[in-house]
């Protein structure tokens, strides 16, 4: 099972986890068992599905309810094939491989079921290609041309059955592309526990529901948009900005701006065909220019923003509870970024928001820092500039439009876009990102450090604070390789990482010996078992934990090019990492930008009164009341 | 209808317990080997061997074990479970107690169809009578070492948790859909573990055979199918019921017996089963020929076959769990293509369509439900096309 996370991490209903894994090898002796598909044969271990024997062998059986990260469902049932010695045909993603067996991929039973299948799926799929915001990207399509339908046997719905729910700021639902394959209901119950979305009624009046079928703005959804990035259609999307932005960069009053977050920058690639794993900044740049907006900007130097505001936050509540021994003050902190997971903690865990981090994220700083300091300094009307964000993320787009979010006296973010929204626009002008020559950010916001760029990746936040906290409280640079925090690093759901702290200078000396220990979890599943421990009391050991919504962080992201799996994400991870190091300015504390800020600006430092009118923010106690 | 139920092996008579008391002095292994030399299959309708299934579950390796009474009689024209429930209640709890004996199992479950709630007082009573008894409960008839008991949990009247891994689902809480086959339940069964499903009718077979032995059991029926089956006969007889018949016995005789004249059909296994014409009563109810799970329904020449296959399709319409696409998209075509072809518009390209979609439905779909949705339609297209009439092309 290729999923992100450990297995146990996994609360999905019983059945459904229980399928993900065959009964244990009777043997226990991590048995091989041999398989012939299409007379290839292949060994593989005890309990592997025929599907994923038959992609060590090269055949590519088609798959629709399969998701690598997901636990199987074997709903769909394009992905039949022939096991001899079976009378009917078996799904290859959901059958497990006990004994030899001999298997036929494309029989032509097995070729007429799945045109079939296509056929029947085509019935009440409503709309047509060319309107729908996957053309090109369809799964549903791609088989219905491999299987050559060329006309709907069975019949096609030519009149619309739903309403298109566009309440979310961040998410649109259109049921009328659903194939109720579930992908969308196992991400949201199983991957992220969170349980906006189930199937109701039966037989032929199935279909995805949330609470009531109350719109998705009005029940318990996190706007993570993990369904989005698992819907083989068109029936889950982003909510598209890209209109408004047009509206926006041909407006000559306007001054439009973008930052840019470095997972999309070290995805978008992918939008163009290029393999996961090569960061485009650059390049983006160009284009962002090229495509009319006024001035490209980095969010690493919010994000650098943040982790000073973030860190000092940290250190302060340390200092109370360490050497004031304040007992009121909520350890450990939690880090506040991902919006996914703000709201999260807002409907599910909303007695312990005091835990998390009051800064806000670095879109939102940016947007903050725009339309006050940017603008004085440009002598520009805060009105006229309509501030855009490039994000990995669909919560962004709620996150934005929080109505706290308005401390520079205008809604500090006007517009987040996803990373597939803004290779539309590009392709629009016809440009071929990867082919475009480099070029820099603009002044004076496009300075960033690594450790800014890492917070794309899960662990990189809490690297990034580590890099800067320890170097503040010791004087020294963490005693890490290459600044290659580690333990922090990697894939699995949570990790934990200790750094013990000796030589303080006389600020901290009260940190002196201490030993600083740290969480990081992605997923929400995981955040839940995070919180769970926190409620029972069994982390006040920890002092600093980093929770991001989405599997593998920010670069596995609602917004991000499709597909997505576990490879994909590393693939992405590695293209930050590698970006990090070729920097020279690697630490956020070392940000000129930051500096200046701090002294033309900020000039009370970090977490001062104007950081906290500008910089911080509050928190919800949404709990599950549904409205 | 007659109420005096008589048969050589369900309905005869068998002192309570006599059974059990002989299980509880025999190894677990030689009950498991009684069982498989009865060649007893389970009378649900699959027909799985039931000594092949015990064997699985008794030989895999958990602590905990459960044994499970289908009792979700839903197939349309069934009524033999709710008889054996009113009947024989002590006898079915009977069997599962040495079914528990045979595998290893400590709790079991009666899954009792929605529909037959008013019978929970009465079932609830005699569990408890069998605990005071020591026939449940810790340490049963002084076995140390082995305990058992039984609880009721009330199905809520989806035909499809009658199918045993929906059965599960539905047991833990999770709507009522089939789980992937394998693994199955023998090893991954309720709440993950090893599980055994049997039928009503199967668990009171047990008793009788450990009773009187597994060759006087294979004395009736035949070679292949041993032992009887319960017919619940219902439509256009005199004597509609539940009769014991022995495997082997002729559609026309079965006929005979319940006072059928002038019958153009007979649908044998409910919804799920296939529809005979005058041509095949000559032959007989068993696992090798006719298989039923005991719905017999008779339909004389008054009937016209379409409005019945319109009905099942209908039926499973209502009934499907919508998961698997098959099943969920092909029932409504089925439909939609009945109504051409009874309205004379159905042209053969339409129809071969139809009968390729049928297959489809047949190979592909994720449960037995919908691999069973064509069988009536198809059957009754076949035998009964003096009804209809295709357009070429």
């Amino acid at each position: 099972m290729n999923n992100a996370f450990d297995t146990d991490t996994s609360r999905a209903p019983v059945s459904q986890r229980r399928q993900t894994t065959a009964p244990t090898d009777p043997n226990d002796l991590g048995a091989m068992v041999t398989a012939v598909i299409d007379d290839v044969p292949i060994k593989v271990p005890y309990g592997t599905t025929i599907l994923e024997a038959a992609r060590k062998v090269g055949i590519r059986i088609p798959t629709l309810c399969h998701h690598d990260d997901l636990c199987v469902a074997g709903v769909c049932r394009i992905c039949v094939v022939e096991v001899e010695g079976q009378r009917t045909l078996q799904a290859s993603c959901a059958y497990p491989i006990f004994d030899s067996i001999r298997v036929k991929t494309f029989t032509p039973r097995v070729r007429r079921a799945r045109a079939n299948i296509i056929n029947l799926m085509l019935r009440n799929h409503y709309g047509e290609c060319y309107s729908c915001s996957k053309n090109g990207t369809c799964e549903l399509q791609k088989y219905a041309e491999e299987y050559g339908v060329t006309e709907f046997k069975f019949g096609h719905t030519d009149k619309p059955r739903y309403e298109i729910d566009t309440s979310s700021y961040s998410l649109t639902r259109d049921m009328d592309k659903c194939i109720l394959c579930k992908r969308c209901v196992r991400t949201c119950i199983d991957l992220q526990e969170v349980g906006a979305l189930e199937a109701v009624h039966r037989g032929a009046r199935t279909r995805i529901e949330t609470y009531l079928d109350k719109p998705l703005d009005s029940v318990i959804c996190i706007n993570c948009g993990q369904c989005v990035n698992r819907c083989p259609t068109g029936a889950l999307r982003e909510k598209d900005s890209t209109e408004a932005i047009w509206r926006a960069i041909d407006d000559p009053s306007k001054h439009v701006i973008i930052q840019t977050a470095p997972s999309p920058r070290a995805a978008i690639g992918e939008e163009f065909g290029l393999e996961p794993g090569h960061s485009m900044t650059k390049q983006l740049n160009t284009a962002l220019k090229r495509a009319g907006f006024d001035a490209v900007f980095d969010t690493n130097f919010t994000a650098d923003l943040t982790i000073l505001e973030e860190g000092t936050e940290l250190l302060l509540r340390l200092k109370k509870a360490l050497a004031e021994k304040d007992s009121s003050v909520a350890l450990p902190q939690i880090t506040s970024c991902s919006p996914g997971w703000v709201k999260f903690c807002e409907h599910f865990f909303p007695d312990y928001l005091d835990h998390l981090s009051t800064a806000k994220s670095p879109q939102q700083m940016f947007g903050a820092i725009v339309k006050t300091w940017y603008a004085k300094r440009n002598h520009i009307d805060p009105a006229n500039i309509v501030s855009v964000s490039l994000m990995p993320c669909t919560a962004k787009k709620f996150e934005c439009e929080r109505p706290e979010m308005h401390d520079s006296g205008f809604q500090d973010v006007d517009f987040a876009l996803t990373t597939r929204e803004l290779g539309n626009m590009i392709k629009k002008c016809g440009m071929d990102l990867p082919g475009l020559p480099e070029s820099d950010f603009d002044d004076p916001l496009g300075i960033g450090s690594g450790a800014g760029l890492i917070f794309g990746a899960t662990g990189g936040v809490m690297e990034a604070a580590i890099r800067t906290a320890y170097e503040i409280v010791t004087g020294q640079e963490v005693p890490f390789e290459k600044l290659r925090v580690e333990p922090v690093r990697g894939m699995q759901g949570i990790r934990s990482a200790e750094l013990p702290i000796t030589k303080t200078v006389d600020d901290w000396k009260f940190l002196e010996g201490a030993v600083l220990k740290v969480l990081v979890a992605h997923g929400t599943a995981n955040a839940r078992k995070i919180m769970e421990m926190l409620a029972a009391g069994e982390l006040a050991e920890y002092h600093f934990i980093e929770i991001m919504a989405c599997p593998g962080g920010c670069i596995g992201g609602g917004g991000q090019p499709l597909p997505t799996n576990l490879e994909i994400r590393k693939a992405r991870a590695r293209a930050i990492y590698s970006e990090d190091e070729s920097l020279s300015l690697r630490k956020s504390h070392e940000n000129p930008i930051v500096k200046t800020i701090y002294e033309e600006f900020l000039t009370e430092g970090p977490c001062g009164h104007k950081s906290h009118e500008l910089l911080h923010t509050g928190y919800t106690k949404r709990g599950k009341k549904i409205g | 209808m007659a109420e005096q139920y008589s048969g050589p092996v369900v309905f005869s008579d068998l002192e309570p317990y006599d059974a059990l008391k002989k299980v509880l002095t025999k190894k677990k292994i030689d009950v498991l080997s009684e069982i498989r030399a009865s060649n007893l299959r389970g009378r649900g309708g699959a027909g799985f061997p039931t000594g092949i299934k015990w064997n699985l579950a008794a030989t895999a390796k958990d602590d905990k074990k459960y044994v499970v009474c289908n009792a979700d009689e839903g197939e349309p024209g069934t009524f033999k479970d709710r008889v054996l429930l009113l009947e024989m209640p002590e006898r079915l709890f009977e069997g599962m107690v040495i079914a528990a004996y045979a595998i290893g199992a400590d709790e079991g479950f009666v899954y009792l169809r929605g529909e037959y709630h008013s019978f929970f007082p009465e079932l609830e009573k005699i569990l408890q009578k069998m605990r005071d008894d020591k026939a449940l409960g810790a340490n049963i008839f002084g076995k140390d070492g082995f305990h058992f008991d039984i609880q009721i949990r009330m199905g809520a009247g989806a035909y499809v948790c009658g199918e045993e891994t929906a059965l599960i689902e539905s047991m833990e809480g999770q709507r009522g859909e089939p789980r992937n086959r394998p693994p199955f339940p023998v090893n991954t069964g309720y709440n993950g573990c090893p599980t055994i499903v049997n039928n009503i009718e199967t668990f009171v077979n047990v008793p009788q055979i450990m009773a009187r032995g597994a060759d006087w059991f294979k004395g009736f029926g035949t070679e292949k199918s041993a032992g009887t089956k319960l017919l619940s006969v219902s439509g256009d007889c005199e004597r509609p019921g539940v009769y014991e018949v022995e495997y082997g016995i002729s559609i026309q005789d079965v006929l005979n017996l319940v006072g059928a004249k002038d019958v153009q059909a007979v649908q044998v296994g409910g919804a799920s089963g296939i529809c005979l014409a005058p041509k095949d009563f000559g032959r007989v109810i068993a696992f090798e020929d006719v298989p039923t799970g005991g719905s017999f329904m008779v339909f004389n020449s008054s009937r016209r076959m379409l409005d019945a296959a319109e009905n099942f399709l209908e039926f499973f319409k209502e009934e499907s769990c919508g998961q698997c696409t098959p099943c969920r998209e092909g029932i409504p075509v089925l439909i939609e293509g009945l109504k051409q072809i009874r309205s004379g518009m159905c042209g053969t390209e339409y129809f071969e369509d139809l009968e390729s979609l049928c297959e489809t439905m047949r190979l592909a779909s994720k449960c037995g439900l919908g691999q069973s949705v064509p069988n009536a339609f198809l059957s009754i297209l076949d035998n009964f096309q003096n009804e209809y009439e295709l357009v070429s092309k």
